[in-house]
């Protein structure tokens, strides 16, 4: 995809929603398209990638193994992010991200990220509010998942 | 009598002698008569075979938490304020059986509805306990779905007002709107006068069969000394009455405050015992219990009293949605000082002040809701 | 006094089927027992069910309201009386009152979108809407459903689900809270699944039934997005003992759950809603 193209796509993703155009010109530099077949591992506990990912199509399934098994955590889509930590230079993935369907995703490089968020205090401003959001909106699904709401609870008196 | 006169209220008097053939008419009429009694120190209801059968000269004194019956020294038959009970039980039953149920192979048949109601005529119905009867009768017969067992014991039902000539120190009937004076809901309603001008009843007549009943009675027309005897014993009611609750905007109110600190403070006193439900008039909430007999054969569902005050009430998914005390008591008062205008159309509470008198921990509607005004 | 008619009575019906739904899930077919036909429905109304000497529960419909002469229900067993009920062998006769309750405002919702947000045992009486949808299909624009369960195995109507998701203009997508890894479908709450949608706000009407929190946190996702609080259903659940609005116990707010309720609109239940122990 060109620049313009890339743009078109960016305009349209939920992350990008109150970004600027001059923002989303500058994310739109920083893009490029990436596949990844089903069942492809994008990132390992432990890795040190550095890619920030906006997915377009396919779900990922973010994992956790233990001897013997492994955890499902989450699944994200269309229209969710891949790999915030990397905005935060953390060093190593505390989980795995592997996909349960082709994906199409539009991936940033990190550092390019960190630095422009440097050099543009008020796109890095927009980009870490979004993030934090994004980030929220998460803890905030995380929790409702632990509550476990569809256990059954107690016996009922009748 | 003429009955073409019927149509509008009359104004008559009889003698004590009167109340002894009111009664002996009700009997005639196949009406059990439920009367004052004097029982455990209290005023309760009991049959009335005769007019000897109504204890004479007692008052009561009550305050939040306390209750005594007290000798007044005269021949007054009606010479109390409120019983410890309204009149629910005889028209909303304690415990009644909604159906009997017979096992038949891998299946059942209902075999009975619930048991005939009794004709009965109410004597000694004050005016809070006459809108109380009217408050439940919006509740249970004159909504969506009608209330058959209420229904029939409310039609059976024939009632003798009597207007209220003293007050109780919990009485708040005026803030309310229902009395002192029993306005409509009655057949009859009297108005006791004592000696020594004469121990009279003025008795006004509410429907036909209130005129038909008086037309077998010995009576005679009122004299307007009379009247005005009658309206001064109601007016020393009214000023006996110094409890007050101020009803203006009480709806928005009560909903608006949900959070007051005061719902706390309340809690810390109150020990849910629902006392407060069972002696209240308008109080209708009922559980419904099913009871298997020995060898399964027959079963029957049971519609029993409630009350919103039990954990139990409100237990859905393996917990109570009102588990604290303070949820129960909040629910009580906004349901019958706000949520029930919402829902029929007027306050839920008539101001008898049973609920006061019979706390064990003398908590005071009327204080509540001026705690919540910030007085 | 007779059963028929009166409300409080249970009418006999017979067990024709049931179906084991998940490991605690049951789905009973009834049918009229001894001549008398079962009362017609609306989807999202109850009835109360009757166990011989057992007790009595309230149970949405989760039928269809078009099938003459059957009414079925989803039940969960969690507790003595309901127990009781799934453990009920074709043949045997149940007491059944009703139908009560306001139900779904599927005439309210032509012309529109219809969302559907079903969370655990609550897709049940959603299922009923979903099958009065799909006869008057030409009546509503797009039909999307999201499901949540707990875990794959606790997933309903799975043959349904995947039957609904290839009709055309429809969307099903569904998740759970715990997936294993022979589960290769959504993991994460149903609010995740909003991002996956491109909602037109204004033309939805969505329908939501599930765990209290669950549709809290839907409701806030879909005024997040612009559905007017008008345009936005719930289905309350309160103890019950008469459905008549006479025992007093379902009592919400002003509301009897029974007869005013259990469909809501958010603009009904949002003073409510969120009162601690109301």
């Amino acid at each position: 995809m060109d620049t313009k193209a890339l743009y078109d796509v960016l305009r349209q993703h939920p992350f990008l929603e109150g970004f600027k155009p001059p923002h989303i010109q500058k994310m739109a530099e920083m893009a490029h398209e990436v596949h990844f077949a089903r069942d492809q591992t994008i990132f390992r506990e432990g890795d040190e990638c550095g890619i920030f990912y906006l997915i377009l199509e396919g779900k990922v399934a973010l994992e956790v193994s233990a001897p013997g098994r492994i955890m499902r955590i989450s699944t994200q889509g269309a229209g969710d992010e891949l790999g915030w930590s990397s905005l935060l230079m953390e060093e190593s993935k505390h989980f795995q991200a592997r996909t349960l369907e082709p994906v199409r995703a539009l991936a940033f490089d990190a550092i390019r990220l960190r630095q422009t968020c440097e050099q543009d205090h008020g796109f890095g401003y927009l980009l870490m509010r979004q993030l934090l959001v994004v980030v929220s909106q998460r803890l905030q699904a995380t929790r409702l998942q632990l509550l476990d709401l569809y256990a059954p609870r107690g016996v009922k008196l009748i | 009598m003429d009955p073409n006169q019927v149509a509008a209220p009359t104004l008559a008097v009889i003698e004590l002698s009167g109340l002894a053939q009111l009664i002996g008419a009700l009997q005639r009429r196949g009406y059990e008569v439920i009367g004052p009694a004097v029982r455990d120190g209290a005023v309760v209801w009991d049959v009335i075979e005769r007019l000897e059968d109504l204890p004479a000269g007692w008052g009561d004194e009550q305050e939040a938490g306390r209750y005594r019956l007290k000798p007044r020294g005269d021949g007054a038959r009606f010479g109390y304020a409120s019983t410890p009970q309204g009149w629910k039980r005889f028209l909303h039953p304690p415990e009644v059986r909604l159906c009997q149920l017979e096992k038949e192979g891998s299946s059942f048949r209902v075999v009975e509805g619930p048991p005939p109601a009794a004709r009965r005529a109410l004597l000694g119905v004050r005016a809070c306990d006459v809108a109380a009867i009217a408050s439940q009768d919006r509740v249970l017969i004159e909504d969506r779905y009608p209330d058959a067992v209420y229904a029939e014991r409310r039609r059976e039902a024939f009632i003798v007002a009597v207007n209220c000539t003293q007050a109780s120190g919990t009485c708040f009937c005026t803030s309310m709107g229902t009395g002192p004076r029993a306005r409509g809901g009655f057949d009859l309603a009297l108005t006791e006068l004592l000696e020594p001008a004469g121990h009279i009843f003025l008795v006004r007549t509410g429907s036909e069969r209130g005129a038909e009943v008086l037309a077998e009675v010995d009576h005679r027309e009122a004299q307007p000394e009379e009247v005005l005897r009658a309206e001064a014993a109601i007016e020393n009611a009214c000023r006996q009455i110094w409890r007050r609750l101020d009803t203006s905007d009480l709806r928005r109110l009560l909903l608006g405050n949900l959070e007051h600190q005061e719902w706390e403070q309340v809690a810390a006193r109150c020990l849910s015992c629902g006392n407060c439900t069972m002696v209240c008039p308008t109080c209708f909430c009922t559980t419904i219990e099913d009871w298997t007999g020995v060898a399964g054969a027959r079963a029957e569902r049971r519609r029993q009293w409630d009350s919103c005050f039990t954990e139990g009430f409100s237990y859905i998914h393996g917990g109570s949605v009102r588990l604290s005390v303070k949820a129960r008591y909040r629910q009580w008062l906004t349901h019958k000082l706000a949520s029930w205008v919402d829902q029929f159309g007027a306050f839920g509470c008539v101001g008898c002040g049973r609920c006061i008198t019979w706390c064990p921990a003398g908590i005071d509607i009327t204080e509540e809701v001026a705690a919540i005004r910030g007085e | 006094m007779s059963a028929a008619g009166c409300p409080m009575t249970p009418a006999p019906a017979r067990v024709a089927k049931v179906d084991k739904e998940t490991h605690d899930t049951f789905t009973l077919a009834l049918e009229p027992a001894d001549g008398q036909p079962l009362a017609g429905f609306a989807p999202g109304q109850f009835s109360m069910l009757y166990v011989y000497g057992v007790g009595e529960l309230p149970i949405s419909i989760s039928g269809d309201p078009h099938e003459p002469g059957r009414l079925v229900y989803t039940v969960r067993s969690v507790g003595r009386a309901t127990h009781a009920l799934v453990n009920r062998q074709p043949g045997e006769v149940v007491g059944v009152r009703g139908p009560f309750g306001r139900p779904w405002p599927l005439e309210a919702a032509r012309g529109k979108d219809v969302l559907i947000v079903a969370g655990g045992i609550g897709l049940a009486p959603l299922r009923s809407a979903i099958y009065d949808i799909l006869r008057h299909r030409d009546d509503y624009v797009r039909l999307i459903v999201l499901y949540g369960a707990r875990s794959p195995k606790d997933l309903l109507y799975r043959k349904q689900l995947a039957g609904w998701a290839r009709l055309p203009d429809t969307q099903v997508l569904a998740t759970v809270d715990y997936g294993g890894t022979s589960w290769r479908g959504h993991v994460g709450v149903v609010t995740t699944l909003f991002r996956q949608l491109r909602l037109h706000p204004a033309e939805t009407v969505a329908l939501v039934c599930g765990p209290e929190i669950m549709m809290r946190f839907v409701v806030r996702q879909l005024e997040a997005r612009g559905v007017p609080e008008s345009e936005i259903y719930l289905s309350m659940e309160r103890n019950m003992k008469c459905a008549v609005g006479s025992c007093g116990r379902c009592q919400l707010g002003p509301y009897f759950v029974c007869k005013d309720g259990p469909v809501f609109s958010w603009a009904e239940m949002r003073a409510w809603m969120d009162k601690h122990e109301l």
